[in-house]
């Protein structure tokens, strides 16, 4: 194992073992926070936990309906506003100046528009993470080499082939590198909105815990999900660059 | 011989765009190639060499003028029977060197058995059978190129077009890869036309140079080398290669200065 | 093509499109206040009109200064500690392959979840939003700041050693102002998600602020103050990115 890495467990795991001391001394007070061990032993409680799991189902829904949708409009609107240069230079300013607006404050208005239920908040993640989708889309397109189009002239491709055994390898890598982004985005849109308000789900299950003092439970699903989040994003993070040195950085 | 391919007064202007005006690229050019023969074209940057390649090989059209292919007129689209080698490289990172080469066949929907053969065919041909499962990112320049070429190839072109294909690589592969052009030429028995800005290359490999004017380009003079069939670069060695190596540096020299002129932006 | 041609005619092409850009959006939205109604929207003039009175009126200012404050002294620290400790990793081969994985495993949680844990320890007030501000700034900052510094080019390096200067010296006129543009681009992120972070906290457990003011809205079903202050905070972070950007653009241009 490289040395980095080595450190870097001793790391992580010196903070926890340093926390869990820190916490048992009762040099952190209850109160404030429990130790490491029981938040762990609270993660595993919590799949005994009827409504949790059907919190863990609501989430898991916004976020794979809000990621579908960013994924599928955002490639489309990629590949449209690739095509047609004038509307991507109309567009250029939104993409460019998109990630620095709150998009959390649009939560109030989307509820008003379709009440306090699932809508919002699938909406939320849609928004948040779609411009990555369209940003990354361009990108790879932009690097796809000129020599590609002439090469499928070339073989007599048609559109549909030349884009499907062509442009879409050849975009591969940054088209999963927007997927990647996509997916972060998503749980952050989803579970953020739930936090802030909502009438299910992790976020909304995380606060409720918060304001009732229950704190195992608190930390038991602030604990899972990172851990979920973490997981998902170093399998994404790994598979990337497994694409992308096959490819030679091509 | 009957002329495989044939240019009659082939012009290409660029339409004005912007500030910018008019640009007479290329023309016109008069061209004959008989089947089976060796073509290079030489020139000075910016002559129009690329353009006319392109305009022979179907990718974009002629602003006046024809090329015929094999007694068809060519336009608007690549017919089959005409393979093109690129400057840049052109293999397909996300596949194998067997999958690059199956490419055009795959496209085809040629069968499975068929593809396999030829392939194995290609790889022998182009010397990379030890080769075929590696990705193009593990190989050379060079050896990317005669993937490239291996990819053309398996499809039996009887008109091959190569735009520069040398360029990107150092001096002795270059040599190398020009005495593979030369046997794969002759097994093939494809009818080649070489664009390169090399004029060592040009006079070693052709039957016949064309020497191109500076732009708007025209074919000043066609030097016909009357080598032997079976030649590598050795033939380097004889004084006729010196005489006519020296004879289109004596056509270029003027050009090449005209067109550094021209082409100068502020 | 001379190059004053080369100036005018793209500025006044982009103008163009900006305009239609900003008109497509006022469309649209204009166009959902007749689909949803009253109820839920108001026309992009109303909005208008409404921040105009809200700007003029005494309550409001108080809120206003809230987020401000917290903003502003979350935004210095996130920029200070985090270029500082970026710059540090930077140099530091090895700490910073040992930070990067986990600086990007927290850049992407949803770091909201984590308020609660700042609250029970910070307390609600000032102190928290400020701690969720900049635990949002700090992120990119830091990141920007470690991949300027392993991006100086050696060659520049060696001429400092070359030319005799001590390392606080050669760090102070060659490396940091060669790394700088990069470290730039993070404080422009950092900007917005602090920006991001600060108005959260407030959209969650506050008295005060901004954020506070849009979930009051959204209790009492006030539809023009919801729109009003999204509106100002949505115009707040484009203009202020975009400026910031600009600034990017002549600062890169320099190099």
């Amino acid at each position: 194992m490289r040395k980095a890495t080595t450190i870097r467990l001793i790391v992580i795991f010196g903070a926890v073992a340093a926390l869990e001391i820190a916490c048992r001394a009762g040099w952190i007070r209850r109160f404030t926070m429990i130790p490491p061990s029981e938040m762990a032993e609270s993660v595993v409680r919590l799949f005994g936990n009827p409504e949790v799991l059907s919190d863990m189902r609501q989430t898991l829904t916004a976020i794979a309906i809000s990621l579908g949708g960013a994924l599928v409009v955002g490639f489309l609107t990629g590949a449209f506003l690739y095509a047609v240069p004038r509307a991507r230079r109309i567009a250029d300013p939104l993409l460019a100046t998109y990630y620095s607006v709150p998009v959390f404050v649009f939560y109030p208005l989307l509820i008003v528009l379709f009440g306090l239920n699932a809508i919002p908040k699938t909406v939320i993640g849609f928004l948040y993470a779609i411009v990555a989708m369209i940003i990354n889309t361009l990108n790879g397109l932009d690097r796809v080499p000129d020599v590609y189009w002439k090469t499928a002239k070339a073989y007599q491709l048609g559109r549909w082939n030349r884009a499907v055994h062509l442009i879409l390898p050849c975009a591969g890598p940054y088209l999963f590198t927007g997927a990647k982004l996509a997916v972060m985005y998503s749980f952050i849109g989803v579970i953020g909105s739930e936090f802030i308000l909502s009438s299910g789900g992790l976020g909304y299950r995380i606060s409720f815990a918060y304001n009732n003092f229950q704190s195992d439970m608190m930390y038991g699903l602030i604990l899972f999900v990172l851990l979920v989040v973490i997981v998902i994003n170093m399998g994404l993070y790994a598979w990337e660059r497994v694409l992308m040195e096959r490819r030679g950085g091509r | 011989m009957d002329a495989l391919v044939t240019v009659r007064g082939v012009t290409r202007v660029f339409a004005a765009k912007g500030a910018v005006g008019e640009v007479h690229a290329l023309g016109p050019i008069d061209l004959s190639l008989s089947s089976g023969e060796f073509f290079a074209v030489v020139g000075p940057s910016g002559c129009g060499k690329s353009t006319l390649l392109e305009i022979i090989a179907g990718l974009s059209e002629p602003t006046v003028g024809e090329v015929f292919f094999d007694g068809n007129r060519v336009g608007g689209f690549v017919p089959r029977g005409i393979g093109i080698i690129f400057q840049d490289d052109a293999s397909f990172p996300w596949l194998t060197v067997r999958e690059n080469i199956a490419f055009g066949l795959k496209r085809r929907g040629v069968d499975t058995p068929t593809v396999r053969r030829k392939v194995e065919d290609a790889l022998k041909l182009t010397g990379l059978q030890q080769f075929g499962d590696a990705y193009p990112a593990q190989l050379s320049g060079g050896m990317r190129q005669r993937v490239c070429i291996a990819r053309t190839l398996v499809l039996e072109p009887r008109l091959i077009l190569l735009d520069e294909p040398f360029g990107a690589l150092d001096q002795q592969t270059r040599l190398l890869m020009g005495d593979e052009l030369l046997r794969l030429w002759r097994e093939t028995g494809a009818t080649i036309l070489l664009i390169t800005h090399a004029l060592d290359e040009a006079a070693m490999l052709s039957d016949r140079v064309g020497v191109m004017s500076a732009r708007p380009g025209t074919f000043l003079e066609v030097v016909t080398t009357r080598w032997p069939r079976d030649r590598d670069s050795t033939i380097a060695t004889k004084p006729e290669f010196g005489e006519i190596t020296s004879h289109l540096w004596a056509l270029l020299r003027a050009q090449s200065i005209k067109s550094i002129r021209e082409t100068a932006t502020p | 093509m001379t190059s004053a041609s080369a100036g005018v005619r793209p500025k006044l092409e982009r103008a163009g499109e900006l305009a239609i850009l900003i008109g497509l959006l006022l469309a649209a939205w204009q166009l959902m206040h007749h689909i949803a109604g009253d109820i839920a929207m108001t026309t992009p003039m109303e909005t208008l009109r409404y921040t105009g009175k809200l700007l003029a009126s005494a309550d409001f200012w108080p809120h206003l200064q809230t987020t401000a404050k917290a903003f502003v002294i979350a935004l210095a620290l996130a920029l200070a500690a985090g270029s500082f400790i970026g710059i540090l990793l930077g140099f530091h081969r090895l700490s910073g392959e040992v930070a990067e994985p986990i600086l990007v495993a927290i850049y992407s949680i949803p770091k909201v979840i984590l308020y609660p844990i700042i609250l029970l320890v910070f307390g609600l007030g000032l102190v928290s939003e400020v701690a969720f501000g900049t635990l949002h700034g700090i992120v990119p900052v830091m990141v920007f700041s470690m991949s300027a510094v392993r991006n100086i080019k050696p060659v520049l390096i060696r001429t400092g050693r070359v030319l005799g200067l001590s390392t606080w010296s050669m760090m102070r006129t060659i490396l940091l102002p060669a790394a700088f543009p990069e470290i730039f681009t993070g404080l422009r992120i950092g900007f917005s998600v602090t920006l991001l972070g600060t108005v959260m906290a407030e959209m969650f457990g506050s008295k005060r602020g901004l954020g506070f003011l849009l979930m009051n809205a959204l209790g009492v079903n006030d539809v023009q103050l919801i729109m009003s202050l999204a509106l100002m905070l949505v115009t707040f972070a484009a203009i202020a990115n975009t400026a910031l950007m600009s600034i990017e653009r002549r600062i890169y241009r320099l190099k």
